[in-house]
Order: structure tokens, then C-alpha cells, then sequence
């Protein structure tokens, strides 16, 4: 146990001193495209947003949660068909998006779940998302609120 | 004492071969069996249900007999999959055009204790002309799952609520009642419109 902690510390010391560490993956290199989503029927359903997170620089960032004045409680959720064609929707936790790639929050996949509505989502409307890193960058994005029988970033 | 012993055996022996016959019988055929999954869901002629549409029109299995039928599951508290199987019918039925004119599209709720006649018609109203919501008493929408070879569950949610877990495909039906073919959830247009086009010609074929 004592053997694990030291090198686990010594693990984190040479990560956060070490060479390897050039500049963390700031805001810098994430590029939010294509943010939508649906407008509301009043305050009681939770809302859902769409958009694909591009990760442009070098390293790994990883997102770890959202913040929005629209709603207490937005997460990350992912809906999951099984062979049954059942489908259920689960938090989908923290998301790894390596270095070139990026990761679609689409409808029937990945989505920004926003729960505990502070105001209906009204179609014409836009209202700020901020995406949270692991590494404490932040990047908000002003998401349209389409029709609600939109399809995508372009109805 | 030998003969006697040899008997024991046997008669063990057939204990334990009826034992396993019964095992397996209970897996297979008996109440152990495994539900049944990915079966087709009978006939609408078949189905015996009652429920309430949008309007407030009582409503069963022969309201959809004589048309061609476009059938599927959710509840309007559903944020993903709901909404974006309404908006893929109403794709698929503008692709249709006068084609589908004739065509039963009934969105069932399996969660009615939050979606009332009231809540289905202010929610199907946002979605396509065609478009009509079935609730009812819970007992009611077991039945048309059940016929429906469908199955839905409640999941409580960290914010207190609860969301709907649910099939998802689109079920569709021959005028005459006839089950003819499933869509996949979010199956894409080019696979789902020919699949609705089957459902409408067998339609046609009877009628001639």
C-alpha cells in the first residue's frame, strides 16, 4: 500500500514537472461545430443539444462535464439500442478525445441531456453551453434552439 | 446385498437422467425459459386492447384495420430518441407524399402516468398532420406491448425523476392487420421508405 502511494506520487510529480507535459490541452484547441438543438414544450422534460467536439491540437483532452444557465443539471447522456431494438439512455461519463479527432453528440448517440429547465427552450432563441476540461479549460458555445421536430444542425 | 446395491444404482440412474430431463424442460419449454425476444408481434386482428387517442376517441387494435398502419412506442418526456423517431416519420411520410395519405401513424405512449390525452395532443400537434397519440391505463398499454412483442420499463433518474427505457423500432402493418415488417430506430431513409412501401402495397394487392 505505503510502495503504491509513493509511486503514485512520483508518478504525478514527473507528470506535472516533467518534460513530457508540454502545454495542456487548452480551449484553445477544442473547436465546437454544429451546436443545435430542439426547442421545448414548457419547463417539465429535460432539453437535448447537439454538436461535434473537435479536438485540434496535440494532446488529449478530456470533457468532463457542462455548465449552462438554462438548466441545473446538464450532463453528458448516451443513448444505447440493443439487438431487441430497446433503447435506454445512461450518463456517459467523462469523454477521452484524442489529439485530430473529434466526438459527435448526434441525435440517438451522445447527447447534452438538460435536465431541471430554468426557462423553456424557445425555437429562434440561442443560449450559452460551457464544456468542461480536465484540465480546468473551459469553452462555451451559444447553441440555436431549432424547431422541435428539427433533425439537424441545419432544419 | 449385490442385486440389492445394482438396484440402487438403477434407480439412481433414472433419478438423475429425470432430473436432467425436467432441467431442461424448465430451461426450455417451462417457466424457466428465457422470454421470448426478437419474436414478431402477432396480428392487429389478434390484438385486445382499449385505449384513448389524442382527441379523446376510444381506441383499439380494429381503429387501425382497413389502412395501412405506421406504429411505434415513447412518451413526450423523452428528449433523444423520441423526438428524432418523430422527426425520421415525418421525413419519411413528406418522401411518401400523397402515398401515405391513407395511413394510420400512431405514436403509443408507455409512460401514462406523466402522458395524459391532454399532454399527447399538445405533443403530437408539434409533429406531422398524420400523426396521432394513444395513452391509456397502464394495464392497457401492457396488453398492446405484449402484442406488440414489445417491452418497456421505468428507470429512475439522478435528478429524481424517472426516464422510460423502450422498443423503438417502427412497427408496420398491412391493412389488413397483417405484421409486415419492423424499421430499426434511426434507420436510415433509403432502407425505411421501401420497407413503408411494402406495408402500402400489400394493401393494394389485397384490395385488387
Amino acid at each position: 500500500m505505503k510502495k503504491y502511494i509513493l509511486t503514485s506520487t512520483l508518478a504525478a510529480l514527473l507528470t506535472l514537472g516533467g518534460f513530457s507535459a508540454p502545454a495542456l490541452a487548452g480551449p484553445e484547441d477544442v473547436v465546437v461545430e454544429n451546436a443545435w438543438s430542439r426547442a421545448s414544450i414548457g419547463m417539465n422534460r429535460p432539453g437535448a443539444a447537439y454538436m461535434t467536439i473537435r479536438n485540434t491540437g496535440d494532446e488529449p483532452v478530456t470533457l468532463i462535464g457542462l455548465t449552462t444557465p438554462l438548466a441545473m443539471m446538464p450532463e453528458i447522456h448516451e443513448t444505447k439500442t440493443n439487438a431487441e431494438g430497446v433503447s435506454s439512455m445512461n450518463p456517459a461519463g467523462e469523454i477521452a478525445i484524442a489529439p485530430g479527432e473529434s466526438v459527435a453528440l448526434e441525435p440517438g448517440g451522445l447527447h447534452a441531456m438538460l435536465m431541471r429547465l430554468q426557462e423553456p427552450m424557445t425555437e429562434g432563441d440561442t443560449f450559452p453551453l460551457t464544456l468542461l476540461f480536465d484540465d480546468g479549460g473551459e469553452v462555451t458555445v451559444e447553441v440555436p434552439i431549432l424547431g422541435i421536430a428539427a433533425r439537424g444542425p441545419e432544419d | 446385498m449385490r442385486p440389492r446395491a445394482i438396484l440402487g444404482y438403477g434407480a439412481a440412474g433414472v433419478g438423475v437422467v429425470a432430473l436432467m430431463l425436467f432441467v431442461g424442460w424448465w430451461r426450455v419449454d417451462g417457466p424457466g425459459a428465457p422470454a421470448p425476444v426478437g419474436q414478431r408481434p402477432v396480428a392487429l386482428t389478434e390484438m385486445d386492447f382499449r385505449l384513448t387517442d389524442h382527441e379523446g376517441n376510444a381506441v383499439g387494435p380494429e381503429t387501425l384495420i382497413g389502412r395501412p398502419t405506421m406504429a411505434f412506442f415513447g412518451f413526450t418526456y423523452c428528449p433523444d430518441v423520441c423526438p428524432t423517431t418523430l422527426s425520421d416519420i415525418s421525413g419519411w411520410l413528406d418522401d411518401l407524399g400523397n402515398e401515405a395519405d391513407e395511413m394510420n401513424v400512431v405514436f403509443i405512449t408507455v409512460d401514462p402516468e406523466r402522458d395524459t390525452v391532454e399532454t399527447m395532443a399538445e405533443y403530437v400537434g408539434y409533429f406531422h398532420p398524420a400523426l396521432r397519440g394513444w395513452t391509456g391505463p397502464e394495464e392497457q398499454i401492457a396488453r398492446v406491448a405484449d402484442g406488440f412483442r414489445a417491452t418497456y420499463e421505468q428507470v429512475p433518474t439522478e435528478s429524481g425523476d424517472y426516464t422510460m427505457n423502450h422498443t423503438a423500432s417502427v412497427f408496420l402493418f398491412a391493412a389488413s392487420g397483417r405484421f409486415v415488417t419492423m424499421i430499426d430506430y434511426h434507420e436510415p431513409k433509403e432502407f425505411a421508405v421501401p420497407k413503408i412501401r411494402r406495408a402500402l402495397e400489400e394493401e393494394m394487392e389485397g384490395a385488387t
